[in-house]
């Protein structure tokens, strides 16, 4: 019954366990606690609230890797029709850990690529646990051109701790990889619009994340470093992967607050897991309100919008400017 | 007030290095870490700072950068008003930046600005990897971007010479996104055909990697850096093999086809008056 719930949440399915029990009880031998019921009920609706209605980042992150938590072959198949997953980066080779390929979002041609953990154990493995070598990025680059080449709009999904840090990544270039398509996906004149889903894992991330719009899932985090990384810099120690969470300032909210982000997607109570389908619903929503407004730009001004976009953040003093730029 | 930034530009050539400071107190003679040889500290300065005995190239401030690339007093320093804030309260960020802007003597850790070199107009960023190890935080991000757009504006090849640990954590998220800030002022650049160079000295890894120190028209690499994406410890642990001794320098990059060339410091002026000539 416990199964797939997360430390913080036992007060609350305890409970519910124990009103299973009640109402259980109360079938088999016909004696009325529906009092009693309702009391707990309304305790649990209670601790409910209170339980994620003040997640901490941490609790955050523990559900954005949630072993559950729906993977972007499943928004795929939710959000659009038709897909056709297209592969290779005509280079070196094909990275299951991005996927892409076209698709079609209520009829219109788009084009989808996104990070994919994988489901299973096998499937995870096969992917590399969502964790690409640089043929990934060079993959989704090479999509990205396909897109922008015939008008199509492109959505990436964005869940990934990070690039990989490999031997052969280093040699095959991972950094120019990255590099590149930030570059490009700058250029590109038509709609761009990312969404992180689950981990935003720095520069790995970032590959596939210059858009027009950034949205993100409630209790994605997206970061510069993994928390248990800073930790490690910071303290020496990365069991204070928690502390240094918070520090980092990694959630929604926060992102939002520091002008990086758009729009905050909901999440269903407890997290994407919990109910999927509604997820993807909320998802698409968000995508489509955004994507009929980035349609009415021209290709030109779609390429400035995202200029300044980027060109807004970030914070910094700057006494009164004696130079002219 | 040019007479205020050629002044500056003087001072730069003559702050020695805070390795320098620490290794020999009394400034006379240093040792190379790479072949133990002991230097006249004031040879190595004119050797610009490469050890005559291995080549082994000693890091360099941006001031010193500055004085070895430019032409004598032809430097015009950039936004060297912008400061960093602390966007997170990151804890102890504000000491540290205090502590690194007293080390140096810089704002920040890149200078940008413009000038000449063999008489060719360019704009110049040098990053000090004495400031923070170098690493991007909104400032260094906003200095490079602005450098990129003006360079763009003016049709002057931008030259920036790296070294930076990467994305600076203190500053969060923001400091990822400007990578993609960067990035996208170099597209523009890169849009109207002007010629960007980038210079990675040691060392350049991380987010400075995987952003504009990649995006050169020409990479070129001193001798012996240190550059690439993952730091080794981090590849080390999840491979769980030994890496090659020569892995991550720039001898590794050019054998996989990841740089254009690598040059020597000693060279590295004469072979920038080159690139600029082809391109004037």
């Amino acid at each position: 019954m416990t199964n797939g719930y997360l430390p913080f949440e036992k007060p609350l399915i305890e409970l519910r366990d124990k009103i299973v029990e009640l109402k259980k009880f109360t079938e088999e031998k016909a004696i009325d606690l529906s009092e009693e019921i309702a009391t707990l009920e309304k305790k649990a609706e209670k601790l409910e609230k209170e339980i994620y209605g003040n997640l901490t980042t941490w609790q955050k992150v523990q559900i954005a890797r949630h072993t559950s938590r729906p993977t972007t072959l499943f928004y795929i198949r939710s959000i659009f029709t038709d897909f056709m997953e297209m592969h290779g980066d005509r280079l070196y080779g094909d990275d299951p850990a991005i996927i892409g390929g076209i698709a079609k979002l209520d009829g219109r041609p788009v084009t989808v690529i996104g990070h994919e953990r994988g489901t299973d154990t096998k499937d995870k493995i096969a992917r590399n646990f969502g964790l690409p070598h640089p043929e990934g990025y060079r993959k989704a680059l090479r999509l990205m051109q396909q897109a922008n080449k015939f008008g199509r709009p492109i959505i990436t999904f964005i869940d990934t701790q990070g690039a990989y840090p490999g031997i052969e990544a280093e040699e095959r270039g991972q950094s120019e990889a990255i590099a590149r398509n930030l570059r490009e996906m700058a250029g590109f004149s038509v709609p761009i619009i990312c969404v992180v889903t689950g981990e935003g894992g720095s520069g790995g991330a970032l590959g596939i994340g210059v858009g027009n719009r950034l949205l993100m899932l409630e209790h994605a985090y997206y970061s510069v470093i993994s928390p248990e990384g800073a930790a490690a810099i910071l303290w020496r120690d990365a069991s204070k992967a928690q502390q240094a969470a918070e520090a980092l300032k990694i959630t929604s909210a926060d992102l939002k607050s520091l002008g990086v982000i758009d729009e905050i997607v909901p999440e269903p109570k407890g997290g994407a897991h919990r109910n999927p389908d509604q997820q993807a619903a909320y998802i698409k929503k968000a995508i489509v309100k955004h994507l009929n407004s980035l349609l009415k730009l021209t290709p030109e001004e779609l390429v400035e919008d995202r200029y300044q976009k980027y060109a807004r953040i970030g914070r910094y003093l700057e006494p009164a400017s004696k130079g002219s730029r | 007030m040019f007479k205020e930034l050629f002044r500056k530009q003087r001072k730069y050539a003559t702050i020695p290095s805070e390795q320098a400071k620490k290794e020999i107190p009394e400034g006379i003679m240093q040792k190379c870490p790479s072949c133990g040889t002991i230097l006249i500290a004031k040879e190595l300065e004119k050797n610009l700072k490469v050890c005559k005995s291995c080549g082994y190239h000693f890091p360099m401030s941006a001031p010193e950068r500055i004085g070895s690339i430019v032409d004598v007093g032809r430097f015009f320093e950039y936004d060297a008003e912008l400061l960093s804030e602390d966007p997170l309260s990151f804890p102890d960020y504000t000491k540290k930046l205090k502590q690194d802007q007293e080390k140096t003597k810089l704002n920040e850790a890149v200078v940008t600005g413009e000038g000449t070199i063999g008489g060719y107009p360019a704009v110049i960023g040098v990053m000090d990897s004495r400031f923070r190890m170098g690493s991007m935080g909104s400032v260094v991000g906003e200095k490079i971007a602005r450098a990129a757009e003006r360079a763009t504006t003016k049709r002057y090849p931008f030259i920036l010479f790296c070294a930076s640990g990467g994305a600076r954590m203190q500053e969060g998220v923001l400091s990822l996104m400007q990578m993609a800030k960067t990035s996208a002022a170099l597209e523009k650049m890169n849009r109207e055909k002007v010629l960007f160079v980038s210079v990675l000295t040691n060392p350049t890894t991380g987010g400075v990697s995987a952003s504009f120190a990649s995006l050169g028209d020409i990479n070129i690499a001193e001798p012996g850096a240190l550059i690439g994406f993952a730091g080794r410890r981090v590849i080390e642990q999840t491979v769980r093999q030994k890496l090659p001794d020569d892995f991550q320098t720039a001898e590794f990059l050019l054998k996989h086809g990841q740089l254009d060339m690598v040059v020597s410091r000693l060279e590295l002026r004469d072979t920038l008056i080159k690139i600029l000539e082809f391109h004037a």
